[in-house]
């Protein structure tokens, strides 16, 4: 990647996270650990990537995205705002009665959303449904998932794993975001998903294992998984949850709480402070 | 009466034949097609049939992510599997953002027979019912089976299907029967007590009515075979000319046909509703026959409700 585009996307992709934490601190309510940990994802996904169209979100051709761990919407939401789904302003109305932008994705009322998540597990299901009618309907288009390493521990992500290298389904690719915190606590001690890569290796996957945040590295999995023909990819991409705001870093009790009105302004001060640093 | 059909025959005949018609329509089952009767629809069309295998939460949820890119996915396994193992993922991923997904569920109710109470779905109504959005229907024979599921093609949104294992009775004429999607239909007309009916149970009321008719008592027959969205008109309509209402359904008294139709009348006409129906218990192994006479869901009972019905007026 050029360093002038990859200057770039990191900026967005802090843009990102401001307007993820603004989200949740408007709310007073919702998930940044596991919204900051998907930034360099999504930015790559959606200001690189797919094939999508701001003006046209249902373009019955476009690259579609599940957000299977639905509950890191203000992540979705914010990268949807920022490539100009729905205005930025938007957000602050995130998870207000009167506000479309429910407190985890909803594909019914939200433009640029295209399935609703929130139960863990059955996002992944969908993207196989998408992946295979995209193969049926042979125009080529791509899908793409993330799920969470907690989320992995629910039984249906291991039967959507058995069914997409069943049906070879290798327009799609599925990230791990593995953050290794979930709400109970370090998910090798709630419950060990770990060895996330050997296990959807065995179900027939294409595998790579990369860091979350290395645009590089998500560029070089993205076009690994376009290259391979005949089973699905998983990356499995080792995050840093809560990444960018210090107090959040790694720090479980940041998984569904919102930050108060001193650590917001921090929060936004160090986003602030990285994006001026790049 | 013309030959013994299952419903869940007629369902995989009909996949099998609008299929033709309808170029998007695909089927998934979860490996039991040789039981769900898809396989007659595999065998034709088997690049738009999807065995899922044992996994039927995550088959719902693919055929969630199907229909989002325009295909008319029909998703089949045992009722018990269908609306109970993979309600959250009906309720959540189909029912919730209201997708064109049709659940094809067989081996409903009692009549199930010998595999017993594992797979004798008697709470399927109630908890599909429960979905907001969700159109619940059961067919009472093989002709209106078809109809229905071509019906449930040309409807736009979430549609569960409840066919039955066990060989029933033609009862209707495949030339003249027209299905119109949560209209009931008067079978028989009478003046004293309405059977509302669904499923096996309508023959069993048409029996029932027989019986009466012996002592002079005048039942009106209703066919209910759309649970929700329930035909309300049509129900107020008979509580209003019959004062007394007893429902018959192979399905627990809890939350089921009974329980829509109370809801409906209570509100709105109140008037004696009994239900015929298991009553809050778990089914057990059998032959089918001695099956229905030990849970009370025999002519015979519909007859004695009724009595007891118009006794209450």
């Amino acid at each position: 990647m050029l360093e002038t585009r990859k200057k770039e996307l990191t900026k967005i992709a802090y843009e990102l996270r401001k307007a993820a934490v603004t989200a949740v601190y408007s709310a007073a309510s919702g998930h940044p650990g596991g919204s900051l940990s998907i930034a360099e994802i999504l930015t790559y996904l959606y200001f690189e990537e797919m094939n999508i169209d701001p003006k046209d979100p249902a373009k019955a051709d476009r690259d579609r995205f599940v957000l299977s761990k639905g509950h890191a919407s203000p992540a979705i939401y914010a990268a949807l705002a920022l490539r100009g789904y729905f205005p930025v302003d938007d957000l602050k109305t995130f998870r207000q009665v009167d506000s479309v932008l429910q407190g985890h994705p909803d594909m019914k009322h939200i433009p640029g959303i295209d399935m609703t998540t929130g139960s863990l597990g059955l996002g992944i299901s969908a993207a196989c449904g998408m992946a295979l009618g995209a193969k049926k309907n042979g125009i080529g288009n791509r899908v793409w998932a993330i799920i969470g390493d907690g989320e992995s521990e629910e039984g249906q992500v291991w039967e959507a794993a058995m069914f997409a290298a069943h049906y070879k389904l290798d327009n799609l690719c599925v990230f791990a975001d593995f953050n290794g915190l979930q709400i109970d606590g370090p998910v090798a001690e709630v419950m060990n998903p770990a060895p996330l890569g050997d296990k959807f290796r065995a179900f027939g996957w294409n595998v790579i294992e990369i860091d979350a945040h290395d645009l590089d590295a998500i560029e070089a999995a993205v076009a690994l998984a376009k290259a391979t023909k005949g089973k699905p990819t998983a990356v499995i991409a080792t995050s840093t949850k809560g990444k960018g705001v210090s107090y959040m870093e790694n720090n479980v009790s940041w998984h569904g709480s919102a930050p108060k009105q001193e650590q917001y302004e921090q929060a936004i001060a160090e986003l602030d402070a990285a994006i001026a640093a790049i | 009466m013309a030959e013994k059909i299952a419903t869940r025959e007629a369902y995989g005949n009909a996949l099998a034949e609008f299929g033709e018609k309808y170029e998007k329509l695909v089927v998934l089952d979860a490996d039991l097609a040789a039981a769900t009767k898809t396989g007659t629809f595999k065998k034709k069309f088997p690049d738009r049939f999807f065995d899922c295998g044992i996994a039927e939460g995550n088959m719902m949820v693919v055929a969630a992510g199907l229909s989002t890119t325009g295909f008319i996915p029909f998703a089949s396994s045992f009722a018990m599997f269908a609306a109970g193992r993979a309600f959250e993922q009906v309720r959540n991923a189909i029912g919730y953002p209201h997708l064109n997904v049709k659940i094809g569920a067989t081996h409903a109710g009692i009549s199930v027979g010998e595999d017993g109470a594992t797979h004798q779905c008697l709470e399927d109504f109630a908890t599909m019912r429960s979905i907001p959005g969700m159109v619940v229907m059961q067919p009472a024979d093989a002709v209106e089976a078809r109809a229905m599921v071509e019906a449930a093609i040309n409807y736009v949104g979430p549609c569960y299907m409840r066919f039955g294992r066990y060989a029933v009775p033609t009862l209707f004429d495949k030339d003249t029967y027209k299905f119109e999607l949560g209209k009931g239909i008067v079978l028989a007309d009478g003046k004293d007590v309405t059977l509302v009916a669904t499923g096996l149970m309508v023959e069993q009321a048409l029996i029932a009515r027989e019986t009466l008719a012996a002592e002079g008592i005048s039942a009106r027959v209703v066919n209910i075979h759309t649970i929700k969205p329930l035909d309300e008109e049509l129900i107020l309509s008979c509580a209003a000319e019959t004062g007394a209402i007893v429902t018959a359904e192979e399905h627990n008294i809890i939350g089921g046909l009974g329980a829509a139709v109370c809801e409906c009348v209570c509100a709105n006409k109140p008037v004696p509703v009994l239900r015929v129906g298991t009553n809050d218990t778990f089914g057990r192994s059998g032959k089918v026959p001695p099956l229905m006479e030990l849970y009370g869901l025999t002519a015979n009972d519909i007859a004695a409700k009724a009595k007891a019905a118009i006794a209450l007026k």
